[in-house]
């Protein structure tokens, strides 16, 4: 990836810091995020490398990344993050960006089967709306 | 002492033998639970992002009621237990966040309202020793095994509730019934949570990591307080059958098996 003045988004860091209320800059790039992410196999973005790119500003390749859909939440890397930071938040701060522009949205009452209605708990239904949808 | 019960959404639907058999279980131990009146849905998820105020509507208007009781609110579901410390937490340490909620509601709410899990009062208030003196029909010989989750350990700073990577209390709970608590990897490992609706493979992998481990170390019931890590426990458990021939691992609520235990046996029940 090349790195110059015109792929770096420069409001992105300050963007993401205001949503998550996390300072992303001070991450050192320790890994102990990855290491410990129960969903990691099912990313193409190591959480520490969405903090380095998003320390670089590079938007486009955070935006398209699977990583912040399979991030469950589960505040694993925030336990164990030796500068205090939780990439839960994070995470949910690019999920921002992207479901507050007009059809954002990536989970519609549609794609739910009629298994899952019958048998999942209201709280995972929620929970996903809340989580895909605003 | 009287305590407010919060159930939760799905208590009173998917999950109904969670609230049955913790009432039961609260009768047999002399703990008084009343449902709180007029509450609605916690939101299932505490809102992440910081400018997000509507979501902290719902939990503190419960709150709020519970305030009103003056008695402290007990919680089961490890979703509604998450959302409510983190409301109270906001409330009480977000100016911001206390003055547009509490405005919009017109309640007047400090973050006061003590939150206490089913579990933490059994360990703090009844005591893991008194359980097991009132214990009529141990569960000896049982292996068991704690399935932590998320919701109820992380971020530590705010459930407070017990060691994040080594927590301990569901063990204590299990060996107070007279079960054995076997230890096993995975047991505060996430479970995949709502990703069950929208990423179902990865879901399922994930669960198939918590029941091979467990099963690897001879586990027999999983038990757990989270409705949501029933579900994907309980139906993701093909991920055995090619090692076990179809045979599961059986996922309990942790008042089912304490209602169990607090309950006559049938040998008993045939000698009166």
């Amino acid at each position: 990836m090349k790195v110059t003045t015109d792929t770096i988004c420069s409001d992105l860091l300050k963007e993401v810091e205001e949503y998550s209320g996390e300072k992303v800059a001070s991450c050192i790039q320790c890994g102990k995020c990855s290491g410990g992410c129960p969903m990691l196999e099912a990313m193409d973005l190591l959480p520490h490398q969405v903090m380095r790119l998003a320390q670089l500003g590079l938007k486009e390749d955070i935006m398209k990344s699977k990583t912040l859909w399979v991030c469950a939440s589960c505040f694993t890397c925030a336990a164990r993050c030796q500068r205090d930071l939780d990439l839960s938040k994070v995470m949910e701060g690019f999920r921002v960006i992207q479901l507050r522009q007009k059809g954002g949205n990536t989970m519609h009452p549609r794609q739910l089967t009629p298994e899952q209605l019958k048998d999942a708990p209201q709280q995972a239904i929620i929970s996903g709306f809340r989580k895909y949808s605003k | 002492m009287r305590y407010s019960l919060y159930p939760g959404c799905t208590l009173k639907t998917k999950a109904k033998v969670f609230e049955e058999t913790a009432l039961e279980a609260a009768e047999a131990l002399g703990l008084e639970m009343v449902e709180l009146e007029e509450w609605q849905c916690c939101g299932a998820v505490y809102p992440l992002a910081k400018d997000e105020y509507f979501p902290l509507l719902s939990p503190v208007r419960s709150l709020a009621a519970a305030g009103e009781r003056g008695e402290k609110l007990v919680t089961l579901c490890a979703a509604c237990h998450h959302v409510f410390k983190r409301a109270n937490h906001a409330i009480k340490g977000d100016r911001e966040a206390r003055e547009k909620v509490t405005g919009y509601l017109e309640v007047d709410y400090a973050g006061d309202v003590e939150v206490v899990h089913y579990l933490e009062v059994l360990k703090n208030e009844v005591g893991f020793d008194r359980i097991r003196e009132k214990v009529k029909s141990p569960l000896e010989g049982k292996k068991l095994a704690a399935y932590y989750g998320c919701l109820l350990l992380r971020p530590e700073k705010e459930m407070h509730f017990d060691d994040p990577e080594n927590p301990t209390i569901l063990e204590d709970f299990i060996r107070s019934l007279g079960a054995e608590a076997v230890q096993y990897p995975y047991r505060t490992d996430c479970c995949g949570a709502y990703l069950s609706i929208t990423e179902e493979g990865l879901a399922r992998d994930t669960v198939g990591k918590i029941l091979k481990s467990a099963q690897r170390n001879g586990v027999e019931g999983l038990v757990v307080a989270c409705p949501l890590c029933h579900y994907n426990l309980a139906k993701y458990q093909e991920s055995l059958t090619d090692t076990r021939g179809g045979e599961g691992i059986p996922v309990h609520y942790f008042t089912e098996l304490l209602a169990q235990a607090l309950a006559e046996g049938p040998a008993e029940e045939e000698r009166t």
